[in-house]
Parts: structure tokens; sequence; C-alpha cells
């Protein structure tokens, strides 16, 4: 039963990456990306992580993509502005692709085999336990990672322009510079 | 039960498929996705590894922490990206070329 999941969740899996290459619509892409990344949410399900089944739909489909289509819908792009590559780098890309995939796979053929065992739970409580017990320095690396990624990307993506101001504000300080020469003049 | 060998092709599989669309696609956008689903490919190899050693949880951890890299990457790198279309008004990165001769 579960190995019958397994494929249909590997099926689906395979056919939404590989939708994500032909599709030519950048925003057709991120959704089809998004039914992947569930997917795998689904296969983590199957392994017994709950916690990380949890995180993944959270973090991944909840707001990483939502971050790739605001910026997609934010510079405007669509089939139009997207030239594709010539057949020849297509040929090359499903080439470079295909031979590693064979590479992995007779790579994979000599290890020995081992059953996976679903008894132990990926729980929050479990995984806490170890996160704050043996992985606590990690932890709060990870913290200082977060804050340096959070204030670099505001600090690249702030305007460097100074905003101009509006015509009635600039039309006011004309107005108190003329009261200022005046007061001056007297 | 499920053997080892599956999620390890399934792995292989989506990691190569994100390799394709790094090389294939002309967005920076787009080779960012192929990023991601490479940084999941990997993540599925962590947890299926943790399952066949079940005594330690050390392969859930890492993959949380992949998780939390991969978030980070995709935040400072749309910032790039956007800023780089402020300048160059484009995100195609084989347009941007200043610093090439000629």
């Amino acid at each position: 039963m579960t190995l019958y999941a397994f494929y249909f969740l590997s099926f689906l899996a395979v056919m939404g990456a590989l939708m994500v290459v032909f599709s030519r619509n950048p925003v057709t892409s991120v959704i089809f990306l998004v039914m992947t990344f569930f997917t795998i949410a689904c296969h983590y399900m199957l392994l017994n992580a709950q916690f990380l089944a949890a995180v993944h739909v959270i973090v991944y489909a909840g707001a990483i993509m939502v971050l790739f289509l605001y910026v997609i819908m934010l510079l405007n792009l669509n089939e139009a502005v997207e030239k594709q590559k010539t057949l020849l780098l297509k040929v090359a890309a499903i080439v470079t692709g295909g031979l590693f995939m064979i590479v992995l796979s007779a790579a994979l053929r000599t290890a020995e085999t081992s059953y996976i065992d679903t008894s132990v739970v990926g729980s929050a409580r479990n995984l806490g336990k170890v996160l704050l017990n043996e992985y606590l320095l990690p932890f709060e690396a990870v913290s200082l990672l977060l804050l340096a990624a959070m204030t670099g990307a505001i600090m690249l993506a702030r305007s460097r322009k100074r905003i101009k101001p509006a015509p009635n504000v600039v039309g006011m300080t004309h107005e108190r510079e003329q009261t200022k020469t005046v007061v001056h003049e007297q | 039960m499920i053997p080892i060998e599956n999620y390890l092709v399934l792995s292989a599989t989506l990691f190569s498929i994100g390799l394709m669309i790094v090389v294939i696609k002309r967005n920076a956008i787009a080779v960012l996705l192929g990023l991601e689903l490479m940084l999941n490919a990997a993540n599925i190899n962590l947890v299926a590894f943790n399952l066949a050693h079940p005594e330690r949880l050390d392969g859930q951890m890492f993959a949380v922490f992949v998780i939390i890299v991969a978030a980070c990457e995709a935040a400072v790198g749309l910032a790039i990206i956007l800023q780089a279309y402020r300048v160059f008004h484009t995100a195609v990165p084989d347009s941007i070329s200043t610093l090439k001769e000629s």
C-alpha cells in the first residue's frame, strides 16, 4: 500500500518538475513547482517526518514561492518577455540532466540494500529535544544567519533614489523660503 | 517497507531536473527555482538516510537547516535580482555583461 502511494507521489513530483521545465510562462512554472513541493511534503509524511512536512509546506509553498510570485509580478515577466534559447542549448541541457541522472543511478546500483524503518516519529517534540540539546550552537548560528539575510535583503532591495516631493509640498517649501527671504529683508 | 534505493533514485531524478532547469532557463528567477528544486532533492536524501539509521534524528535536523539556508538564499537572491533589474532593466543574466571586454 505504501509502495503504491510512493510510486504515485513520485510520478506526480517528477511530472511537476518536468512541467516547470517545459512551461514558458514563469507564473505557471512557479505553480507547478508548488505542486512538486506538496508531493515532496507528502513523501515526508510517508517517511513519518511530520514536523518536517509541516515546515516544508509552510516555508516553501507558503513563503518562498509567494516571494517568487511577487517578484515575477513586480518585474512583469511573461511569455512575451522571455525569449527561448536555441535548440542546441536545449539538447545540451537535456543531455546534461540525463547523463547526470544516469551516473547517479549507476552509482546507486552497487549500493547495499537497506530498508526504511518508519518506527521513529519525527514529531516536533522529538526534533525539539535534539535541536535544543545537541544542536544548540547551530541553532544560534542560524538565527544570526537569518538576521544577516534579512538585513542584507532590505539593504539590497531599498531604493537608492531620493523620492521626489509631491507638487503641493514643493509649493509649500517654496512659500516658506519666500517668507524666510521676506523676513531676512525686513 | 520501501527500499531506500527508491528514494535515492527519486532524489537523483529531481536533482537532474533541477540541473536541467538551471541550464535551460534564461530568467534569473527561473534559475533560482531550479536551485530550490535541487536543494529539495538533497533534503529527500537526508530524510531517507535518517530513517535507514533511525536511532538518531540527525538527518532530519540537517534537513531543517537546509530549509532555513534555502529561505535565506531565496530572499537575498531575489533582492539582488530586483536591484539588477533596476539598474539594467532586464532579468536575463546573459544580457548583463558590463564587465565583459569588447
